[in-house]
C-alpha cells in the first residue's frame, strides 16, 4: 500500500514537470479577430467584396501617392507590368508578373497597407484594390468584382513558376 | 605540444605568397616582425587620468566615447525611416558575439514599443487545444540557452552587382550578428496545444506595423525552434523583438519573425508575400527557387578589408568570421595569391552549430599587391562556391543568400579594396 501510494506520487510528479501547461484557452471567436492569414484556397477570406472602379477610387487616394500611376511605382515599389519579362535578360519582377496568389496582394495589402495607416481599410475596399490592381494588365476584365470565391480563383501570370527548394526530412 | 622550433625557415609558410602554420598565431616571439608604424607615446609621467577621481556608477553602461565611431551604417528611405536595415559593423568588432546594440536590423514598418503586460503569444490552427500565453506564463517555463547566428537572406547581396562594392566588410556583411539567445523551446508549447495529424507548417505573424508573416515547416518547429526572450542575457531588444522572437536556428533571418504574436498551424505554406515576392530566386528561363530556408555556408574575412590600410610589409593576422545553417564549420582556407594556394586558417574554439566561428592565420606580407580570400566547408561537406558559380545559377540581377567566396585586394601602398577573383 504504502509503496503504491509512492508510485503513484512519483508518477504524479512526473506529469506535472513534463507539461507546464500555462497556456490560456483561445475562444473561437477571439481566433476570429486574431487571425489574419489568407491561405492559397480562400481560407480566411472575409466577407465582402470590391470592383475594379471602386478600385481605382481607393488606390488614387490611399495608393498612388507612393505607388505611382497604375501601380507603375515611384517613389515606392513598382506593383503592375513586366508579365513575360522573367525569362528574358531584363526580368521585371512585381506584384503582378511575379507572385503567384491573388490571394497574397489581399493579404498583404490588408495586414501591411497603406504604409502610414496599415490596417485601416475595410475588407471591400481591400477586395477593390485587389481587383484594380490585377485589372491593370487584364488578369481580371475591367468589370471584374472579386470576392472572398472569386478572388482564390484568380489565375496569377506567375503562378506555377516557382520551384520549392524546401526538402523535408520525413 | 609542438615545439615552436619546429617551425624554422621556410616550414612555417605553408601556402603562396606568405600564409603561415595556422598553430602559428601571432604572439609572443611571431610578432616580433610587425612593423612598428606608430609613433611612441611618451610614457612616464601619469597621465590626467590617474590625477583626478574617475566619474561615479550609471545604471546603464554605455561603450567608451573614444568608441563612438562604431556604430550601425544605415540610409533610411525617404518617407520610410522605420523601412529597410542597419548593418552590424563587423570590421569593429572582434570575438563572435554582436553587442546588443550593434545587433543588424531589418524591419518592415518600424520599431513597435510593446507594453509585454498587453502582449499574447496566441497558437492556433490545426491544434487541439488553440492557446495564448501570457509574458508572466511563458516565464515560467523550462529555458535553454544557445549561441546562434541571425543572417538576412538578403545579406551579402552586393556580391551579385558586376562592379564589386567599394564597401567595408561590415557594410556588405553586416546583415549578420551572433548571440546567445535564451527562451522556451517550440515543441514544448506545439505540445501543450496538442498539434493535429496532416499539419506540416506553421505560419508565424509578428505583431508590428507590417504584420509580417512567414511560413515554417512544422518540422523546423518541433525540432530547434525557440520563442526567444533573452539576448545576451538582457531582454531581447525592441530592434530584436521585444518581448518575443522566433529563433530559427540556421534559417533565414526573416522567418525568425520579431514581436511574435500568432502561430498558425496549417497544412501548406501561404504564400506569404516576404516568402514570394522576397527571398525567392529567379533562375535564368524564368523560374524561381522558393523556400530556400537554410543560410548555407559561408564566410567573410573582416581584418584585413575595405576601409583598413596595411602599414608596410610585415606580420599581419588575418582575420575574419565563417557559419553554416546546416550545423558546424569544420574548415576555413585562405588564399594570399588570389586563389592559386590555400592553407588552413586556424578555428576559434568551441567551434558551435549554428553560429559564428572566428578564424584566424598568421601572414607575412612582402609588401606586393596581393589577393586574400577565404573559403569555408561545413560538416555537411558543403564548401563555398566561387562568385562566378553562384551568379551563373541565377536570372540577371537576384541577390538573395548570396554565399559566393569573397575577395580582398591589397595594393603595394597597404590598401584595400574589394575585388572579385
Amino acid at each position: 500500500m504504502y509503496i503504491c501510494r509512492i508510485l503513484l506520487l512519483c508518477l504524479a510528479l512526473n506529469v506535472s514537470a513534463a507539461a507546464q501547461n500555462l497556456g490560456r484557452a483561445l475562444a473561437p471567436d477571439e481566433i476570429a479577430k486574431l487571425d489574419l492569414t489568407i491561405s492559397p484556397d480562400g481560407t480566411g477570406l472575409p466577407p465582402g467584396s470590391g470592383s475594379v472602379a471602386a478600385g481605382a477610387e481607393v488606390y488614387s487616394k490611399k495608393c498612388q501617392g507612393c505607388h505611382g500611376a497604375d501601380g507603375a511605382g515611384k517613389p515606392q515599389d513598382r506593383l503592375t507590368g513586366g508579365i513575360g519579362t522573367l525569362a528574358s535578360d531584363k526580368p521585371i519582377k512585381t506584384a503582378v508578373s511575379f507572385w503567384p496568389r491573388a490571394t497574397t496582394v489581399f493579404d498583404y495589402i490588408r495586414r501591411a497597407m497603406p504604409l502610414q495607416a496599415p490596417q485601416s481599410l475595410k475588407d471591400d475596399d481591400v477586395y477593390a484594390v485587389t481587383a484594380y490592381l490585377l485589372s491593370i494588365d487584364g488578369v481580371v476584365p475591367k468589370d471584374a468584382v472579386l470576392d472572398a470565391k472569386s478572388l482564390p480563383k484568380v489565375k496569377m501570370p506567375n503562378r506555377d513558376g516557382f520551384v520549392n527548394y524546401w526538402k523535408p526530412k520525413k | 605540444m609542438k615545439k615552436r622550433e619546429g617551425f624554422v625557415g621556410s616550414d612555417v609558410f605553408v601556402a603562396g605568397n606568405g600564409l603561415m602554420d595556422r598553430r602559428l598565431l601571432l604572439g609572443g616571439g611571431v610578432a616580433a616582425g610587425i612593423a612598428a608604424g606608430a609613433a611612441g607615446l611618451a610614457l612616464g609621467q601619469s597621465p590626467d587620468w590617474m590625477k583626478t577621481p574617475g566619474r561615479g556608477f550609471s545604471g546603464y553602461g554605455m561603450p567608451s566615447k573614444w568608441q563612438e565611431k562604431v556604430q550601425r551604417p544605415f540610409s533610411p528611405a525617404p518617407g520610410r525611416p522605420g523601412t529597410g536595415s542597419s548593418r552590424t559593423p563587423l570590421h569593429l568588432l572582434e570575438g563572435t558575439i554582436t553587442p546588443n546594440g550593434l545587433h543588424f536590423e531589418r524591419h518592415h514598418n518600424g520599431i513597435p514599443d510593446i507594453d509585454p503586460a498587453r502582449h499574447e503569444l496566441a497558437i492556433h490552427g490545426m491544434v487541439k487545444r488553440p492557446l495564448a500565453f501570457s509574458m508572466e506564463n511563458l516565464m515560467r517555463y523550462p529555458m535553454e540557452t544557445h549561441i546562434r547566428f541571425i543572417e538576412c537572406p538578403g545579406n551579402s547581396g552586393g556580391y551579385a552587382s558586376v562592379q564589386p562594392a567599394q564597401t567595408t566588410a561590415g557594410g556588405i556583411n553586416g546583415l549578420l550578428s551572433c548571440s546567445e539567445w535564451t527562451g522556451v523551446r517550440l515543441s514544448t508549447l506545439l505540445d501543450e496545444a496538442g498539434v493535429q495529424p496532416g499539419a506540416k507548417w506553421v505560419v508565424a505573424e509578428g505583431a508590428d506595423a507590417a504584420a509580417m508573416s512567414r511560413s515554417v515547416p512544422l518540422e523546423k518547429c518541433l525540432d530547434d525552434a525557440v520563442i526567444a526572450l533573452y539576448q545576451n542575457g538582457e531582454a531581447i531588444r525592441p530592434e530584436q523583438g521585444y518581448p518575443m522572437r522566433l529563433l530559427l536556428p540556421g534559417f533565414e533571418g526573416n522567418m525568425c519573425v520579431k514581436w511574435l504574436r500568432r502561430l498558425k498551424v496549417t497544412d501548406a505554406p501561404v504564400d506569404a508575400r516576404d516568402e514570394t515576392s522576397h527571398y525567392t530566386e529567379l533562375m535564368p528561363g524564368g523560374k524561381a527557387r522558393q523556400y530556400m530556408f537554410l543560410q548555407a555556408v559561408k564566410s567573410a574575412i573582416v581584418k584585413p578589408s575595405f576601409g583598413m590600410a596595411m602599414r608596410g610589409p610585415g606580420l599581419y593576422e588575418i582575420s575574419g568570421l565563417a557559419w553554416t545553417g546546416a550545423g558546424k564549420v569544420s574548415k576555413v582556407e585562405i588564399t594570399a595569391d588570389g586563389g592559386r594556394t590555400w592553407a588552413p586558417a586556424a578555428l576559434g574554439e568551441p567551434v558551435l552549430s549554428k553560429a559564428l566561428t572566428r578564424f584566424r592565420l598568421a601572414w607575412k606580407w612582402d609588401g606586393r599587391p596581393s589577393v586574400l580570400a577565404s573559403r569555408a566547408t561545413d560538416e555537411t561537406g558543403e564548401t563555398q562556391p566561387t562568385r562566378a558559380a553562384w551568379v551563373a545559377q541565377y536570372a540577371t540581377g537576384q541577390f538573395y543568400h548570396f554565399n559566393g567566396i569573397q575577395s580582398w585586394a591589397v595594393a603595394a601602398d597597404g590598401t584595400v579594396s574589394n575585388v572579385y577573383l
